[in-house]
């Protein structure tokens, strides 16, 4: 479904800030594969789903998804493919419009727009549905400016958003490290229940090593723009956020000393 | 101060600030709703009119002239809309650019650097002349304020199709809007133009209005737009929530402008400091948002009420 080819990033090639994000990144996805991606601050995550959403172009190597090359193809294009939640709420969802505006938005994420109306009456009665569905109150507010929901609320929504249109591939970049932890847990729940339901392959970067074990069905780590790590299959099931810490230790040959990380 | 110079003076101010408001809704598209600071309309506040009044005087009839000025309009959208996404030039910049280059191209249309019409030669659609004893279908006032309820209801429609909502969610939320497959930069031209082509509509009327174009008529005009959506929104934002009335809120804001004006004229002020005082106006109705969150902080609902 997805399939990185020798990703390589540098950012701020140069100069005294020079950065290598991605450093010879390979990896393929099968189809409904739910990867959960960790790995300390700086180790290449975000760059890494920001290379397969295409928010710049990576300097070398390949991305493919569902069989197209779209190295090149600039973000917008490639939304057609992707459904995308971001770790801050705010990113997700236009704030000055409905609640509804936003949902019909993403129903026509892929499709060219023209001068039809920007929403109608059958879509309405679909979307009072799917946000009943989240169990958050949302489907009595569908014309609320979503500025004035909570950030949980929010992720739910941009979640619904990213999903609305079967995308090949989800991609979540902690999407919730901002929120308290009842409602990230709340919001992982939804995300379980989405993707399960239309079987959706999906990249999840998580901060919490035991949110990365509990959900999905492979585990990757990075570190310094590498893939140090992949786990999938039985042998993730028997994995405990001790395993994980020795596993990164031994393979990075460093102490694992980020907070973040340690909170599972 | 005779108080019935005020009162003859009205009309005329009304006018005026009908013909400025629909100048008005324009910056009130890419202030508000595109988020885009942009000063291509000190330039296409005149393009408008020059176009017009030579196209007049070519022999062409009214009408396709103001098409034509519209048209003109929407070109000088375009130059601030390549400068910005196509050569990655900030946007106030952008629109500065596009302003200097304007003077030139102004002169150029016109060759000098004014040009009148005769309401006795020209068949005008409003004309000064109009303000007073003409049947009322003909009265100035009353042919801009249709003109407004028209575009008002086209703009309506526009921003609620498919393309209106995408240049809503730009303005909004650019990250939001390419992660749904929205094409930013294409929008943000397309906002860009249907401003400044209602702002050179605004400018052919305005010329037409005063029986002249010239090549400064431009000249602070963005302050006089942000101070109509300003006032516009500070007295009616309460009673007008609806993107139709908001709107209408702004082109009676740019009349309460003309009116204000219109009276500290009578008041006897020097007129050279006319634009001095707008400019303070301005400045200090875009502070007191932030004068309010910094000073007067009070625990208040989330986010984002203003746009869209």
């Amino acid at each position: 479904m997805l399939e990185l080819k020798n990703i390589y990033k540098t950012f701020n090639p140069g100069t005294i800030n020079e950065k290598v994000a991605l450093n010879g990144v390979s990896l393929s996805l099968n189809d409904g594969d739910f990867v959960t991606v960790i790995g300390g601050n700086g180790a290449g995550k975000s760059t890494l789903l920001n290379a397969v959403a295409g928010t710049w172009f990576v300097d070398e190597g390949n991305i493919l998804i569902d069989g197209n090359d779209v190295t090149r193809l600039p973000e917008h294009k490639r939304a057609i493919y992707l459904g995308r939640v971001f770790q801050d709420p705010m990113t997700g969802t236009a704030a000055t419009m409905e609640i509804q505006e936003n949902l019909a938005l993403a129903k026509r994420r892929g499709n060219k727009r023209f001068l039809r109306p920007g929403i109608t009456k059958q879509e309405r009665e679909e979307y009072i549905s799917l946000l009943a569905s989240l169990g958050l109150g949302l489907e009595n507010r569908l014309t609320s400016k979503v500025g004035l929901l909570s950030g949980g609320q929010r992720q739910a929504l941009t979640l619904l958003m990213a999903t609305l249109k079967k995308p090949k591939l989800l991609l979540l970049d902690e999407h919730t490290a901002a929120l308290d932890p009842k409602t990230a847990a709340k919001v992982l729940s939804i995300t379980d229940q989405i993707v399960n339901r239309d079987h959706l392959t999906t990249l999840m970067i998580t901060h919490n090593m035991r949110d990365a074990i509990l959900h999905g069905n492979r585990l990757i780590m990075m570190s310094e723009g590498k893939i140090i790590l992949d786990i999938s299959g039985e042998e993730k099931k028997k994995l405990t956020v001790k395993d994980l810490l020795e596993q990164f230790e031994k393979a990075s040959g460093e102490e694992f000393a980020n907070d973040q990380a340690l909170l599972g | 101060m005779n108080i019935m110079t005020l009162i003859n003076a009205l009309p005329g101010a009304v006018a005026q600030g009908l013909i400025w408001g629909i100048m008005a809704i324009g910056v009130y598209l890419t202030f508000r709703i595109l988020d885009f600071a942009d000063l291509t309309v000190d330039g296409s506040m005149c393009t408008g009119g020059a176009v017009c009044i030579m196209m007049m005087q070519a022999g062409f009839g009214v009408w396709p002239s103001m098409l034509a000025a519209t048209g003109a309009g929407m070109l000088t959208g375009l130059a601030t809309g390549i400068f910005h996404t196509f050569m990655g030039i900030p946007a106030i910049l952008s629109g500065i650019l596009t302003q200097l280059s304007l003077y030139s191209v102004n002169l150029k249309i016109m060759g000098k650097a004014n040009q009148a019409i005769s309401v006795g030669k020209y068949d005008l659609l409003v004309s000064l002349r109009y303000i007073k004893g003409v049947p009322f279908y003909q009265n100035t006032i009353f042919v801009v304020a249709a003109f407004i309820v028209v575009l008002i209801a086209v703009l309506y429609w526009f921003f609620g199709t498919e393309l209106g909502c995408a240049i809503r969610a730009t303005g909004c939320n650019s990250s939001m809007s390419r992660a749904q497959g929205i094409n930013t930069s294409f929008n943000k031209v397309l906002g860009l133009m249907v401003s400044n082509g209602l702002v050179a509509l605004s400018s052919a009327l305005l010329a037409q209005y005063q029986g002249f174009a010239d090549v400064n008529m431009g000249r602070g005009a963005i302050v006089i737009g942000l101070a109509a959506v300003i006032i516009g929104e500070a007295v009616f934002s309460k009673i007008f929530r609806n993107f139709a009335l908001r709107l209408l809120g702004v082109a009676l804001g740019s009349i309460l402008y003309y009116l204000v004006l219109q009276t500290v004229i009578w008041l006897g002020i020097d007129t050279d400091l006319l634009k001095l005082l707008s400019a303070i106006v301005v400045a200090i109705f875009l502070a007191t948002p932030y004068w309010k969150g910094k000073y007067f902080s009070k625990p208040t609902k989330r986010g984002g009420n203003t746009n869209a």
